[in-house]
């Protein structure tokens, strides 16, 4: 049902599951949603949820049907050619994972720039740079001489260097402390504007999610429960319980609260 | 955009340089230097690439270091000789002068350890990172062919190859080649199962890399401590089978010096002529030592979490 | 701040020696604990979890304790020795910290754990230990007490396994818990029920709790006190009516940059550090 196909996501019906043992952990079950061009789709919902397998099914880091995932209207089978690569780009949760321990910067930010024969390397290098808030002196560094915050940025701006249309973002600031998330929040922020990216932005904190995103999907045990916009979320009139019960727990810890149960 | 103050963190993190590099030459420069500092802070280390290091230059410069003494002339008249000032190491059966023997011996153990550091660092990093990599069938079967030759005790199997091959310094290599390089597959597959499961191998792929690429350009480079590191523990072991190989008069012939070769000739008189044999055989022992000391130093400096 | 003051700290400093440079992790820090609960907040690598170990003389080589004063119920804790330590931790004063997959001893069963700290300081009698653990494992509202008796850390939910170490480390019974980010590895939903079981216990007790955390909120809405921690030091200490009235710019800061759900914002305030907070 989509009037413009462009940079436009649809998940339809997308199950994912893993080998455990001798069985099968279902981590993802018929979920369906679309992100039209240009907008920030959250999906919020605690460990387990499966959030992070959706995102990991939309780039194609675990098995899907190739139906289950469309990209501006195209079906993309989990094995994608390099040209297709270049529309969808990840952003990781670890700061301290993501980046390899043993290149620069530099480094990070030219490879992808080599394996699509981009011209140019070096200009585009230091604009990425420039863009998320890094200075010529970091271009040479190894990451472990970096802060968290600063990997992050680095990260960005690796997965902005090859201009791609979609944005996808698994909690890119949940290992961050507080200002610094704000730090990337706000230049996460900025740059959805500047580069009219689509996203889909996965976390567990609901204040975060709603910071950025436009339409948000709660997830739970591998299933959407409720997809609604951020005005109703705000105002806390979510239609399903288990989304209320993340609001309130959100709010914090109040000592005049009912009992809840393990 | 408010974020060039130092961080937090880095207060607590060790940076070697703290002037920001500006160049990728000046990076790998950096990060050299800053191994080689944490290197030289041991000191057993420090001796230990001392020793070897020596060693490099005894097998250079033998003609120079031997005191102009002939490995292998003889001289049936001074034969058995106890050390003294003429003869720094006694002379053997032969006649011949133990220190230029020990010299030139050199020679034929740093060949041994180059060629088969050489040949057996590529061999199993290629086959474990390709297993650990793709996994499935192709794990399989190159696992269970390093497995085979995992199974043999290592000294019996070089025996093989080398009686099967032939004596010569070559063929010794290659036998024990052939007998050395499992471990390093089994490193290496280790190391990139591991290492293929992160977010930065997923990045790259994302990006649209290839499998060589990844396995070559960034799967390789983290293996390469772990391996060399073994290396060096492993020189000990390389040596000593190649004294073995001498020893059972394999490997390099005579009147060619080798360690192991004289520690056998010097078997019959080890009771009244102690040198002929001990001499040789300490010889080994401190560069056996020396490697590993510096291997352990090695696998300090190299730690991941320390650098 | 009531009644005798469990912990009298004055003038603490930790420094963790290194040839190359030597880095103050806490410093000047002073502060009295009574039975209340006293929050510690601050970003990582301020030197809270460092301040909550030298409490407990968990400090190890090459960091070195240095105080003014540093005293438990009057007793001078910088004489101590490796066993007054030892007869001090889990019978006067406890540790909770953020992973119980990490804390726990993996290789052998919950029950048997706690039990192990009874007979430690107090009654050598297993079929009392026994029962105590088990009253334990009920007081931290864990559903079945006897099931999870005997089961591994492992196999422990996040929120079981925090709950199953409170009861490890309260069966002792206590004076005071220091608590270093108990709930920082949990979904939010169940830190809530983590929280609920620390209140009841703590106030049930009258026991002194310092409750160490880089999340605001949880500091915010669970203690009576507040510290706010910076480059090792106390920059700001709050009641928890006050928080309004913070008044160190890096306090106002910290709370003004986390994005509220009610309370939307264009642009986050981001906190501007000045080098002038950590001298």
């Amino acid at each position: 049902m989509s009037s413009q196909p462009r940079s436009m996501i649809e998940v339809d019906d997308l199950h994912v599951s893993f080998k455990r043992g001798r069985g099968r952990i279902a981590a993802v079950q018929g979920v369906s949603f679309v992100v039209s061009a240009g907008a920030t789709f959250g999906i919020v919902g605690e460990s387990g949820s499966g959030k992070s397998t959706v995102l990991h099914a939309i780039a194609g880091l675990v098995p899907a049907p190739s139906s289950a995932v469309l990209i501006e209207g195209r079906p993309m089978p989990t094995t994608r050619v390099k040209s297709d690569r270049r529309l969808l780009q990840y952003v990781f949760q670890d700061p301290y994972g993501s980046l390899h321990p043993r290149q620069t910067v530099d480094r990070i930010l030219r490879e992808p720039l080599e394996i699509h024969r981009v011209e140019e390397r070096d200009a585009a290098i230091a604009a990425a740079l420039a863009d998320v808030g890094l200075g010529p002196e970091h271009r040479y560094r190894y990451p472990h001489q970096l802060s968290g915050g600063q990997r992050q940025r680095v990260a960005i701006a690796r997965a902005l260097v090859l201009s791609p249309r979609i944005l996808l973002l698994d909690e890119p600031t949940s290992a961050l402390d507080v200002s610094i998330q704000a730090e990337i929040l706000n230049l996460l922020a900025r740059l959805r504007r500047e580069r009219s990216l689509t996203s889909v932005f996965v976390s567990h904190d609901l204040a975060v999610v709603a910071h950025l995103c436009d339409t948000i999907a709660v997830m739970r045990l591998g299933r959407i429960v409720e997809t609604l916009p951020v005005a109703t979320l705000r105002a806390g009139e979510a239609g399903s319980a288990y989304t209320r019960e993340l609001i309130a727990a959100s709010k914090g810890y109040s000592r005049a609260e009912g009992l809840g149960e393990a | 955009m408010n974020d060039v103050l130092s961080p937090p963190s880095s207060r607590f993190a060790p940076s070697g340089r703290d002037a920001a590099p500006r160049s990728q030459a000046q990076a790998l420069l950096g990060s050299a230097l800053r191994r080689a500092a944490a290197l030289r802070r041991n000191l057993l280390a420090t001796i230990g690439l001392a020793i070897v290091i020596l060693l490099v230059v005894f097998a250079i410069a033998a003609p120079l270091l031997s005191g102009g003494a002939s490995p292998l002339d003889q001289d049936l008249s001074s034969r058995l000789l106890p050390p003294s000032r003429a003869h720094l190491f006694g002379t053997d059966d032969l006649g011949r002068d133990i220190y230029a023997r020990v010299v030139y011996g050199s020679r034929a153990t740093l060949t041994i350890v180059a060629l088969v550091s050489i040949i057996v660092a590529p061999v199993g990093l290629a086959v474990g990172t390709m297993a650990g990599y793709f996994g499935g069938a192709v794990d399989l079967a190159l696992m269970r062919v390093t497995d085979i030759f995992l199974a043999f005790p290592r000294l019996v199997l070089a025996l093989a190859f080398a009686s099967a091959l032939g004596p010569g310094i070559d063929n010794a290599v290659l036998a024990i080649s052939l007998t050395a390089w499992a471990p390093y597959a089994r490193i290496s597959r280790a190391e990139t199962a591991s290492i293929v499961r992160s977010d930065y191998i997923a990045a790259i792929v994302l990006a649209g890399a290839s499998p060589a690429r990844i396995i070559f350009r960034h799967v390789t480079p983290l293996c390469l401590s772990s391996v060399i590191i073994r290396l060096t523990v492993d020189m000990a072991g390389i040596i000593l089978t190649a004294a073995g190989l001498g020893f059972l008069g394999l490997g390099a012939q005579p009147p060619t010096p080798e360690w192991g070769a004289m520690v056998a000739a010097g078997r019959d008189v080890i009771l009244d002529q102690w040198w002929v044999a001990t001499i040789p055989g300490l010889a080994i022992f401190v560069v056996s030592l020396a490697f590993n000391l510096l291997g352990d130093g090695l696998r300090d400096a190299f730690d991941p979490k320390s650098s | 701040m009531s009644g005798e003051a469990l912990f009298e700290v004055e003038a603490l400093n930790v420094t963790y020696v290194d040839p190359r440079r030597s880095v103050r992790a806490v410093r000047d820090v002073s502060f009295a604990l009574g039975r209340e609960r006293l929050g510690i907040v601050g970003e990582s690598g301020y030197g809270k979890s460092t301040l909550g170990r030298a409490l407990l003389g968990l400090v190890q080589f090459p960091g070195i304790v240095e105080a003014q004063t540093l005293k438990f119920q009057g007793r001078d804790l910088k004489s101590f020795k490796p066993a007054e330590w030892q007869a001090l931790r889990g019978r006067h004063v406890s540790m909770v910290m953020q992973d119980a997959k990490y804390s726990l001893n993996p290789v052998r069963r919950v029950g048997e754990q706690i039990m192990e700290t009874y007979r430690l300081h107090n009654s050598k009698d297993r079929r009392e230990a026994r029962r105590r653990a088990l009253e334990m494992l009920d007081a931290v509202r864990i559903r079945e007490p006897e099931a999870v008796f005997d089961l591994y850390p492992h196999q422990l939910s996040g929120g079981m396994g925090q709950r199953a170490m409170i009861a490890m480390m309260l069966i002792g019974n206590p004076e005071a818990l220091i608590a270093d980010e108990p709930t920082s590895s949990l979904d939010v939903t169940v830190q809530n029920q983590v929280l609920r079981v620390m209140d009841e216990l703590v106030a049930k007790r009258g026991m002194g709790l310092i409750l160490i955390s880089h999340n605001l909120s949880v500091v915010s809405s669970f203690c009576d006190r507040i510290l706010v921690m910076y480059g090792g030091r106390i920059v700001e200490s709050l009641d928890r009516d006050r928080l309004e009235s913070a008044r160190h710019p890096y306090t106002r800061a910290l709370f003004a940059s986390a994005p509220s759900l009610t309370h939307p914002v264009e642009t986050l305030s981001v906190v501007k550090r000045d080098p002038a907070w950590a001298e």
